[in-house]
C-alpha cells in the first residue's frame, strides 16, 4: 500500500513541487465504503423498475425516479463526509467490486475510485439531478410519457456515476457509453416529430465519432503500460515512454473529449441537442455530461504532463471553442440554443484550463462545479419561461417578463451574474482564476500566455454581452408577445413551487458556492490529492490587473447589451445583420463546413464503392457464371439428338483412336 | 487360306456393319448392322484362337454372343415401346436429346 508518506520519502527533494506525485488508491472496503457500490445501483435499480413495469407504474414513477437520485445523494454525501475525516494524503480509496475481465495475460478489475475528483462528480451529479428530477415532475406533468422519462434520467444518473467512479478507463468507457445512450435518447424523447429524431441521431453519431478516439486511447495505453486501471496508466513511470506515444495518447482522448464536450472541431451536436425537453438540457447538455471531457482530461493528468504537445493542443482547442460558442451565442434568438452556445463556451474555458497543467486543472473542476450550478438554474429558468409562454423559445417575443415571473427572473438574474463573474457571485472565483492561470507562461514561454489569456479575457467581455443580451431581451424592455398557438393572448405565469424549489436552490449555490469553495483555495485544496499542488510561476500581469481588466470588460459588455436590448427596442423581425452575425445565426456555418468537407465526401466513397461493388465484385462473379452459360450455348449445337450421328461420332473417334495407338507402336 | 482372308472378310462385314447402322433410319435394320458388326469381331476372335491354338478368343465368341442376345432383348423391347407411341420405327425420330 502507497500513501503519499512512502512517496514523499522514495522522491527525492530535487522534484519540484508543480509535478504531480501520483497516489496509489488504498483499498477499502468496510463500513459506508461497502454500500458505494449503490450509488450506482439504485438509480440503476429504479431505470429497470419503470422500463420493465411499463404503464403500471405510471402513478408513481416518476416519484420512484425521484427518490432513487436523492438516494445516491445521501449515500454520495455519507461517502464524502467519511473521506473528508481522513487525512488529506489518504483520500484516495478504491472499493473492489471483483474481477471484471481475466484472460490470460489480461486482468482488469471492476472497482470504484473514491477520490476528491471523483467525489466532487457525484455530489454535481446527484444533488444537481436531484433537483432537476423533482423540477422534472412538474414540468413533465402533462406528458403521457413521464415514467419514461425519469427512468432514462435514472438510468442516465447511473451511467454518469460509473464514468465517474471508475477505477479504469475500460470501465470509464462504460459509463461514457451509457450517458451517450442516455442522452440520445433524451434528445430523441419526442422522436415522433422528426427534426427531433435527426437532432438525437447528430448527438448520436458525433458522440461515436469522440468514441473511437477513446478506443484508440485505450489500445495504445494497453500497449504501452499493459494495463487500463488508473493505477497502471497514471502511476506508470512515463520517462520511459516515447514522447511519440504519450502524445498520441493525449490527443486521442482530447478527440473523446471533444466529442463529449461539444468541443472544436465536433461541436455541432450540442445545440441541436436543445431538442430534448428542457429538464434534460439542463443536466446533461449544461450541468454533468458535456463536462466528461473535462473530467476525462483532469483524470488523465499524469498522462498530459507528460506530452506537452498534447496539452498545447487541448488549450489551442479550449480557446477556439470559448471563442466559437461565444460568438455564436451572440446571434442566437432562441434562448435554449443561445443557452447551449454559452456551455459550449464555458466549456471551452474549462478545457482551456484543463490544459493548463497543473496550474489549471483544480480550476477547471472549480468552473465545472460553479457552471453545474448556474447553467443549470439558468436552463431551468427558461424552462421556467416556457412553461409560461407556450413552449415559446424565440426571444424576440419575449420581453418585459419581470414582472409576471418574479422568482425566475431573480434565480435567473443570479445565475446572470454568476456568469458574468461579477464578484461575490460563483463565477467569478473560477473564472477570474482561470483567467489568471491563461496568462501564466506555460514552459517560460510568454506568446502562449499573451494568446491564451486574451482569448480567456476577449471571451469573458464576449459572454457578459450574450448574456446580458439574453436576460434583458427575456425580462426587460416591452412585451413582443405572440400569442399561443390556438390564438388566445398569452397569459405568462410564475411555474409552480415544484420548478421554483429547484430553481431557488441552484440559484442560492450560483450565488453562494463560490464563496463557500473560493474563500482559502478550500476547494483547491481538497483536489489536491489528485491534480497536485496549485504551485506555479506568476501571470505576464499581475493578479489585480487582471481581475480589474475582466471587470471592466464585463461591464462593458452587459452596459453594451443593456443599451441595445433593453433600452432601445428589439425588433420582432430578425434584422438582415452583419456577415459575422449571419454567420453566427448559422454556427458559423459549421454544418455546412461538415457537410462540404465530411458528409458530402462520404456520400461520395459511399457511392462509388457500391459502384465498384456492382461493377468489379459483382461484375466477376456474374461474368463467370456468363461464360460458362456462353460456352455451353456453343457446345450445345453439337448435340443434335440424332442416334446415328452420335454413333458416327463414336466410330470416327474409335477410328482415331486404333489410328493413333497404331501410329505409337510402328 | 491364309490370315488374311479371315482378316479381310472381317473388315468387310464389320464395314458393312457401321454402314449400316449410320445410314439406315430403320431400327431393326440398324440392329442388324450392329449383330453384323459383333459378328465380324466373333469371327476374328475365333481366327485368332484357331491361330494362336489357346481357347481363349473362343470362350469370349460365346461371351459375346450372350451378351448381343441379352442386347437384342432389350434393345428390340425398347424399339417395340417407342413404336407404340410413336408409330415409328425410324431412329430419326427418336429426338428427344436435341438441344
Amino acid at each position: 500500500m502507497h500513501t503519499l508518506t512512502s512517496w514523499a520519502t522514495s522522491v527525492p527533494f530535487s522534484v519540484p513541487l508543480t509535478e504531480i506525485t501520483p497516489i496509489a488508491a488504498e483499498p477499502v472496503r468496510a463500513g459506508i465504503y461497502a454500500v458505494a457500490p449503490l450509488l450506482v445501483g439504485l438509480p440503476l435499480a429504479s431505470a429497470a423498475v419503470l422500463l420493465l413495469l411499463g404503464r403500471r407504474s405510471d402513478k408513481w414513477g416518476h416519484w420512484l425516479g425521484v427518490l432513487a437520485s436523492a438516494g445516491a445523494f445521501v449515500i454520495g454525501l455519507l461517502t464524502f463526509l467519511a473521506i473528508l475525516g481522513r487525512d488529506a494524503s489518504q483520500r484516495v480509496l478504491d472499493v473492489h467490486l471483483g474481477t471484471w475481465i481475466d484472460a490470460g495475460a489480461f486482468h482488469l478489475d471492476a472497482g470504484m475510485r473514491l477520490d476528491p475528483l471523483s467525489l466532487t462528480f457525484v455530489l454535481l451529479v446527484t444533488f444537481v439531478g436531484t433537483l432537476i428530477h423533482v423540477y422534472s415532475v412538474a414540468y413533465m406533468d402533462h406528458d403521457r410519457d413521464r415514467r419514461r422519462f425519469f427512468a432514462y434520467l435514472n438510468l442516465f444518473v447511473a451511467a454518469m456515476l460509473v464514468l465517474v467512479l471508475a477505477d479504469s478507463y475500460l470501465l470509464l468507457f462504460v459509463g461514457w457509453e451509457g450517458v451517450g445512450l442516455a442522452s440520445y435518447l433524451l434528445i430523441g424523447f419526442w422522436n415522433h416529430r422528426t427534426p427531433y429524431a435527426v437532432a438525437a441521431k447528430k448527438a448520436f453519431v458525433a458522440n461515436r465519432i469522440g468514441d473511437v478516439g477513446l478506443i484508440v486511447a485505450l489500445g495504445l495505453m494497453f500497449a504501452t503500460f499493459g494495463g487500463v486501471d488508473f493505477g497502471t496508466v497514471l502511476n506508470a513511470d512515463m520517462s520511459g515512454v516515447s514522447q511519440a506515444t504519450l502524445t498520441g495518447i493525449g490527443l486521442m482522448l482530447l478527440l473523446a473529449a471533444c466529442g463529449k464536450s461539444a468541443q472544436f472541431p465536433l461541436q455541432s451536436w450540442l445545440g441541436d441537442a436543445m431538442a430534448g425537453p428542457t429538464p434534460v438540457s439542463a443536466l446533461i447538455h449544461a450541468a454533468t455530461m458535456v463536462t466528461a471531457g473535462v473530467y476525462l482530461i483532469v483524470r488523465s493528468s499524469t498522462l498530459f504532463d507528460a506530452a506537452p504537445t498534447a496539452q498545447l493542443v487541448v488549450v489551442i482547442v479550449g480557446a477556439i471553442t470559448l471563442l466559437f460558442g461565444a460568438i455564436v451565442g451572440c446571434a442566437k434568438d432562441d434562448i435554449k440554443k443561445a443557452l447551449a452556445a454559452s456551455t459550449m463556451s464555458q466549456i471551452g474555458y474549462m478545457v482551456l484550463a484543463a490544459g493548463l497543467g497543473p496550474a489549471g486543472y483544480a480550476f477547471a473542476i472549480f468552473h465545472l462545479v460553479t457552471h453545474g450550478f448556474f447553467k443549470a438554474g439558468m436552463f431551468l429558468g427558461a424552462g421556467s419561461v416556457m412553461h409560461g409562454m407556450d413552449d415559446q423559445v424565440d426571444m424576440r417575443r419575449f420581453g418585459g417578463l419581470a414582472r409576471y415571473m418574479k422568482i425566475t427572473y431573480v434565480t435567473f438574474g443570479l445565475g446572470w451574474l454568476a456568469i458574468l463573474g461579477v464578484p461575490p457571485f460563483s463565477g467569478f472565483w473560477s473564472k477570474d482564476k482561470i483567467i489568471e492561470a491563461a496568462f501564466i507562461p506555460t514552459d517560460g514561454q510568454e506568446w502562449r500566455a499573451w494568446v491564451f489569456g486574451g482569448v480567456a479575457l476577449l471571451g469573458a467581455g464576449i459572454t457578459a454581452f450574450y448574456m446580458s443580451r439574453l436576460f434583458f431581451m427575456t425580462f426587460e424592455g416591452e412585451r413582443r408577445w405572440s400569442t399561443k398557438t390556438d390564438g388566445s393572448p398569452q397569459h405568462p405565469h410564475e411555474s409552480p413551487a415544484l420548478m421554483t424549489w429547484p430553481m431557488i436552490i441552484l440559484a442560492v449555490g450560483s450565488a453562494g458556492l463560490g464563496l463557500v469553495l473560493g474563500v482559502g483555495g478550500r476547494f483547491v485544496d481538497w483536489l489536491e490529492p489528485v491534480t497536485g499542488g496549485g504551485e506555479h510561476g506568476e501571470p505576464v500581469l499581475s493578479a489585480g490587473v487582471l481581475m480589474a481588466l475582466t471587470l471592466v470588460l464585463v461591464v462593458a459588455g452587459a452596459v453594451l447589451a443593456w443599451r441595445r436590448y433593453a433600452v432601445s427596442t428589439v425588433p420582432v423581425i430578425p434584422p438582415v445583420g452583419t456577415v459575422l452575425t449571419r454567420a453566427a445565426r448559422v454556427d458559423l456555418y459549421q454544418d455546412a463546413v461538415n457537410d462540404a468537407l465530411l458528409v458530402e465526401p462520404g456520400q461520395h466513397l459511399t457511392r462509388s464503392l457500391v459502384y465498384v461493388d456492382k461493377a468489379v465484385v459483382d461484375g466477376t462473379a456474374v461474368g463467370v457464371g456468363q461464360t460458362t452459360v456462353g460456352l455451353g450455348q456453343i457446345l450445345r449445337k453439337t448435340q443434335t439428338g440424332f442416334v446415328r450421328s452420335y454413333a458416327a461420332t463414336m466410330l470416327v473417334g474409335l477410328v482415331v483412336l486404333v489410328a493413333a495407338v497404331l501410329v505409337i507402336q510402328s | 487360306m491364309s490370315l488374311d482372308h479371315y482378316l479381310v472378310l472381317a473388315a468387310i462385314l464389320f464395314s458393312i456393319g457401321a454402314a449400316t447402322v449410320l445410314l439406315r433410319r430403320n431400327a431393326i435394320i440398324v440392329f442388324m448392322g450392329v449383330e453384323l458388326m459383333l459378328n465380324a469381331t466373333n469371327l476374328l476372335l475365333v481366327t485368332f484362337s484357331r491361330m494362336h491354338g489357346q481357347l481363349d478368343g473362343q470362350v469370349l465368341a460365346f461371351f459375346v454372343m450372350v451378351v448381343a442376345a441379352a442386347e437384342v432383348v432389350v434393345g428390340l423391347a425398347i424399339i417395340v415401346s417407342i413404336f407404340r407411341t410413336r408409330r415409328s420405327a425410324s431412329v430419326d425420330d427418336v429426338n428427344l436429346l436435341k438441344n
